[in-house]
């Protein structure tokens, strides 16, 4: 190998090295820097300075023995450096005392996780709702705010103000980085849950061609889940969550044919889904099952579930669907599960179906998978002419445009 | 507050409305701009005929410079835009997005200027 050559294959080594520490260990580095401080943007400059000095260190002085532990010492120098900087002009006893503090802690054994502490505070209730998911994936995963942007569909420009808003929130409000006391603990931990599954998006396929809120960021969602679980392995609810999503991403490849359109869930092919998946799933759902404490996600697991069963059986099993719709209802009101259970309830009472449907009109007016229900259950009655308008509304609100495609084609049947 | 959506197209997409793709591409248009007004949020708007009926001015040092075709060729083309009256930004990248040229072209939101300024 040439000088240049092994030159140029160290470099990459070396920037792989350090994308590899960025990737899996952004979130519990961060979290550890942030942790005393609470302030996060402070925490997040320093890491990614110090991520820079090792792009330019490694390639020349090789990969340390322990990259997180040279990234985070070299992160901790950043801080201290930044707070330095700041007392001198501000004279903090406050801040000289955290530095000490600081730099005493380097004795400590440096990997402790405080990365459940750091989902708490994301979905912390003084943090603004629509903000949460967007701040567990920049602080946990790293991701840039025109990334999370895009996939909530809102304007970089605004993400990107929302994120340090939120962020100055915790410092100045001096949110704790803690785990919640146990009465309080249901509700922030149900908050931290909601906040991973809207990053998940809302993938579900349906069977009335409802669109689904774009990909969102489903693989770090189910990232973000996974973690969740690791870190609280008796939730029943967070092991809910996973097999939530799981279930819905093992049809992702059924979802589409092989010209890229839309295949409705009652329509795929089983073998297309991905086995493995829904084997963790079905896995996950039934730990959950041995609390004997269902929730929300619990529910909407086991109804994808049953969704996925009476497709490979073929058999329906709308009594129980239902059933679990109700109870759905019961815990977690959402327009989402109301319009679903009138779906649901097609299979048994087509008219009390759609007054089901009709009673969520007023609320429904822009809501693209309430008129995908409504041409379903219009058609299913016989009312064509009607089931026609509802269907091209639909397609006009749906902006997956193989959904939109499907749509306008069932109007030709 | 007031926005315009203005449709941006390539070639490819503009041409689709004149093949036998052409019932699929106007029953997307259609089904868009009939949900937009369902919801009540249309305030106006048009379809435009292609780039290639355009014609261009420019009156430069008193000279009238007439040029066949769009002001500038690029890639993509405006086919047409329509004023929503929405909420905010974030309820206008909603409708931005469910455009059939979203995905086969882009969709530029610009807000309406109320009054030019000192007026």
């Amino acid at each position: 190998m040439s000088e240049a050559a092994r030159r140029g294959f160290e470099d990459a080594a070396a920037r792989r090295s350090v994308e590899i520490a960025a990737r899996t260990s952004y979130g519990r580095l961060l979290a550890l820097l942030a942790s005393r401080s609470r302030d996060i943007a402070a925490a997040e400059d320093a890491l990614a300075e110090a991520l820079e000095a090792a792009i330019a260190t490694w390639p020349d002085r090789g990969v340390p023995a322990n990259p997180d532990a040279w990234l985070l010492t070299a992160a901790r120098r950043n801080l201290g450096h930044a707070r330095a900087r700041q007392a001198t002009a501000t004279t903090g006893a406050a801040t000289m005392a955290l530095l000490q503090d600081e730099r005493d802690s380097h004795g400590a054994v440096p990997f402790g996780d405080e990365r459940l502490k750091l989902l708490f505070v994301c979905a912390h209730p003084a943090i603004d709702a629509s903000v949460q998911a967007p701040l567990m994936l920049q602080t946990v995963l790293g991701l840039d705010a025109a990334r999370i942007a895009a996939s909530f569909l809102v304007a970089p420009a605004t993400m990107g103000q929302k994120l340090v808003r939120a962020k100055a929130r915790i410092r100045d409000a001096g949110i704790a980085f803690a785990i919640p006391e146990s009465e309080q603990l249901p509700e922030r931990r149900a908050a931290v849950l909601a906040a991973i599954y809207a990053a998940y998006g809302t993938a579900h396929d349906t069977i009335t061609g409802a669109d689904p809120r774009g990909e969102g960021l489903a693989g770090e969602a189910i990232w973000l889940a996974r973690l969740l679980c690791e870190l609280m392995p008796d939730d029943p609810e967070a092991l809910g969550l996973l097999a939530l999503m799981l279930f819905c991403e093992a049809r992702r490849p059924a979802r589409r044919d092989a010209a890229g359109g839309f295949v409705p869930l009652r329509a795929q092919d089983p073998h297309r889904w991905d086995a493995a998946m829904l084997a963790e799933a079905e896995a996950l759902l039934r730990t959950a099952a041995r609390h004997a404490t269902p929730g929300r996600f619990q529910i909407e697991a086991a109804i994808q579930s049953l969704h996925a069963e009476t497709v490979m059986t073929g058999v329906s099993n709308p009594g129980p669907l239902l059933a679990l719709y109700d109870l759905l209802l019961a815990t977690a009101p959402s327009i989402g599960a109301r319009v679903s259970r009138a779906v649901a309830l097609a299979a048994l009472d087509p008219a009390a179906a759609c007054a089901a449907l009709d009673a969520l009109a007023d609320r429904c007016a822009t809501y693209q998978p309430w008129w995908a229900a409504r041409a379903h259950l219009l058609r299913l009655t016989g009312d064509m002419a009607r089931a026609h308008a509802a269907t091209k509304t639909a397609a006009g609100l749906a902006s997956d445009p193989a959904v939109r495609a499907w749509l306008l084609a069932t109007l030709q049947e | 507050m007031e926005y315009t959506l203005l449709f941006l197209e390539t070639a490819a997409e503009m041409a689709r409305g004149e093949t036998a793709d052409a019932p699929e591409y106007w029953g997307a248009w259609t089904a868009y701009m009939g949900a937009m007004a369902a919801a009540g949020v249309m305030r106006g708007g048009n379809a435009l005929m292609p780039p290639a009926t355009a014609t261009t001015l420019r009156i430069a040092d008193g000279k009238w410079a007439v040029q066949d075709g769009p002001f500038a060729d690029t890639k993509e083309q405006l086919g047409g835009y329509v004023i929503i009256d929405v909420p905010n930004l974030d309820a206008a990248l909603e409708w931005a997005a469910r455009a059939p040229c979203a995905t086969a072209g882009s969709v530029e939101i610009r807000p309406v200027m109320p009054n030019p300024p000192g007026t």
